[in-house]
């Protein structure tokens, strides 16, 4: 076993092999510098929602398939109708929480039931098809690295590529929406096609992610790294390539060990190594971690004390008697 | 950047016919206003009255069901680059993992673009801006770690940095102490003078005479408009606060309202 991890960590698992790592750690850089606007936007439970719904989507476009006789095992198809329900999903949210009428949580918590729900009748429809191949969707549910093509692997890794770019790019105006929109939109900023693009990016991104992390735990690598770069800096600057190189190695290690060990979900697999970076940050990191904390408290303590015990300079000292009698 | 002279004075914000609704329960009513050219002014009025209201709509930030809003006599389109908004403080979230100095440096994007880094510069006026604030010293500091206050303070140096001639301010008074309240006043007059004018929603009654030279008395419609001396007076106080009390009253609760931090 140790040997599969060390030539899956290398690279030296062979061309396939390499290019799947590869691929999911472009995803991992994607997902974590996303994530960090996707936090900062307050849009992590819409992101949430909209993963779940794509399940739906996926289902329906592997019956589409087989009923019209293309290959059903086709991962740009089964991630346009992924992409495609989990759009509506968002879209509902907006629609439900407008002018008020329902509550954002409410909303999301909504659409991600009937969203997922809607899947599964799908999925229990997808297996009474007499094509082969059912149990490929399994995958797109806890996410399955084994197996994948280098094709498939070529395809999330290009579409995360894509969508680092496009935060690259857009960084300036996405870090004013996400901490003042109105001074955004007050300066001329296009506030609602940021946002729509803000959208579409972490859409595509979580249909990137579904192969290999799986619908139910994508958001968690658009969360952890960067709410672990969020302890580790104060500055967005450093917050957003340094989620985005979290989540690279989370998604590249992650899936590294479940090719290691054919029986790991690797989407389980991934975001426990998000989860330990985590861990790690939250415990030693320079301001925010728990251990700083502690320490600031003990010499604050310790400082206090000291000043307390000694004498003659007490505010005490200079009241009436009275005054301390009467508490 | 001072404005350019014009032959006549053209007042630097209209409003005409403007109402505004949020859920059926209208919040502005037919409210007709124009502004004097230049100076300080400030819009009075009651919790609710929807002063706020006022200046997002004429900024395009809330719907409007009608009206016509005029910046030195043209589409708001077209002076965007002209008109600088000051939000509450209260409507942002400052845990974000930002510098005194990048917010500040937020208003100079607009003119320099928004797909490059700000040249030096550019930075150096961010700088100045924050430093006529009086937080030159806390450029560096994240503004989490800024006292109500201070975040004040970098707020309005956002606003300077963008060299606008038109400011719409939402209560820039709103829970800051005496000293930072001072320094406000300092940039606003500053701002007078040169030209420029100011609308700022004011809740404290007993020194918007001070500070502002007009003033918009708002409920739902506008119920009095002028230079302060003519407008400020007793009675059209007492039908924009719809009660009969008496000023000194009036004053009093209204000092209770502003000292709540963020009345929306």
């Amino acid at each position: 076993m140790s040997n599969a991890l060390l030539d899956a960590l290398l690279f030296a698992g062979g061309y396939n092999a390499t290019v799947v790592s590869l691929g999911c750690a472009a995803f991992g850089l994607a997902a974590g510098s996303l994530g960090c606007f996707v936090l900062l936007r307050g849009r992590a439970l819409v992101a949430d929602a909209a993963a779940h719904a794509t399940l739906p989507g996926v289902a329906a476009a592997f019956i589409l398939a087989a009923l019209m006789g293309w290959d059903v095992r086709s991962l740009p198809l089964l991630l346009v109708g992924g992409a495609a329900s989990a759009g509506l999903a968002v879209l509902a949210v907006g629609a439900l929480t407008r002018n008020g009428r329902l509550r954002d949580d409410a909303a999301m918590a909504l659409v991600l039931s009937i969203g997922f729900g809607l899947g599964v009748v799908l999925l229990s429809v997808v297996q009474s098809l007499p094509v082969g191949g059912q149990a490929g969707l399994k995958g797109f549910i806890l996410g399955q690295a084994a197996g994948m093509s280098s094709f498939d692997a070529q395809l999330i890794g290009g579409l995360a590529l894509l969508s680092v770019l496009l935060v690259a790019v857009l960084f300036r105006p996405l870090a004013v929406l996400c901490f003042d929109r109105d001074f955004a939109a007050s300066v001329g900023l296009p506030v609602r096609l940021l946002d729509l693009a803000l959208m579409g990016l972490m859409l595509a991104v979580t249909v990137a992610g579904l192969r290999a992390v799986g619908l139910i735990l994508v958001v968690g690598l658009m969360v952890i790294p960067a709410a672990t770069a969020r302890l580790a800096t104060e500055r967005l600057e450093v917050m957003v390539p340094l989620a985005g190189a979290l989540g690279a190695f989370a998604a590249w290690f992650g899936a590294a060990l479940s090719a290691a060990l054919p029986d790991l979900p690797t989407g389980a697999t991934i975001v426990l190594a998000a989860s330990g970076l985590f861990m790690l940050a939250l415990a030693f990191a320079p301001r925010r971690g728990v251990l700083a904390f502690a320490w600031r408290q003990a010499r604050l303590s310790l400082a206090a004390a000291r000043e307390h015990a000694t004498p003659a300079d007490g505010v005490e000292c200079r009241l009436p008697p009275s005054a301390g009698m009467e508490r | 950047m001072s404005p350019a002279p014009h032959p006549l004075p053209v007042p630097a914000l209209s409003v005409q016919h403007l109402s505004v609704a949020y859920h059926e329960q209208p919040v502005l009513w037919d409210v007709s206003w124009t502004s004097p050219p230049a100076g300080l002014v400030a819009i009075v009025g009651p919790n609710g009255a929807g002063k706020s209201t006022l200046l997002k709509a004429v900024l395009g930030l809330v719907p409007r069901l009608s009206g016509e809003i005029r910046a030195f006599g043209l589409p708001l389109a077209q002076v965007r680059r002209r008109i600088g908004y000051l939000p509450q403080r209260a409507s942002v979230d400052w845990d974000f993992p930002a510098t005194a100095l990048q917010v500040a440096a937020m208003g100079r994007y607009p003119r320099v673009g928004w797909f490059r880094p700000l040249p030096r510069a550019e930075k150096e006026r961010a700088r100045a801006a924050l430093a006529e604030v009086g937080m030159a010293d806390f450029a560096t500091r994240q503004i989490g770690q800024l006292s109500g206050g201070q975040q004040q303070r970098v707020f309005l140096a956002r606003a300077l940095a963008l060299e606008a001639d038109l400011y719409l301010m939402d209560e820039p008074f709103a829970g800051v102490d005496a000293a930072t309240e001072r320094a406000i006043v300092e940039v606003l007059q500053r701002l007078a003078r040169e030209g420029r004018t100011v609308i700022a929603v004011h809740h404290d009654l007993a020194t918007a005479p001070q500070y502002f030279e007009h003033v918009l008395l708002l409920n739902q419609r506008a119920i009095a408009a002028g230079p302060m001396a003519a407008t400020f007076t007793p009675e059209n106080l007492a039908r924009t606060y719809g009660g009969r009390l008496s000023l000194l009253e009036q004053a009093v609760a209204a000092a209770q309202g502003s000292s709540r931090a963020a009345v929306p």
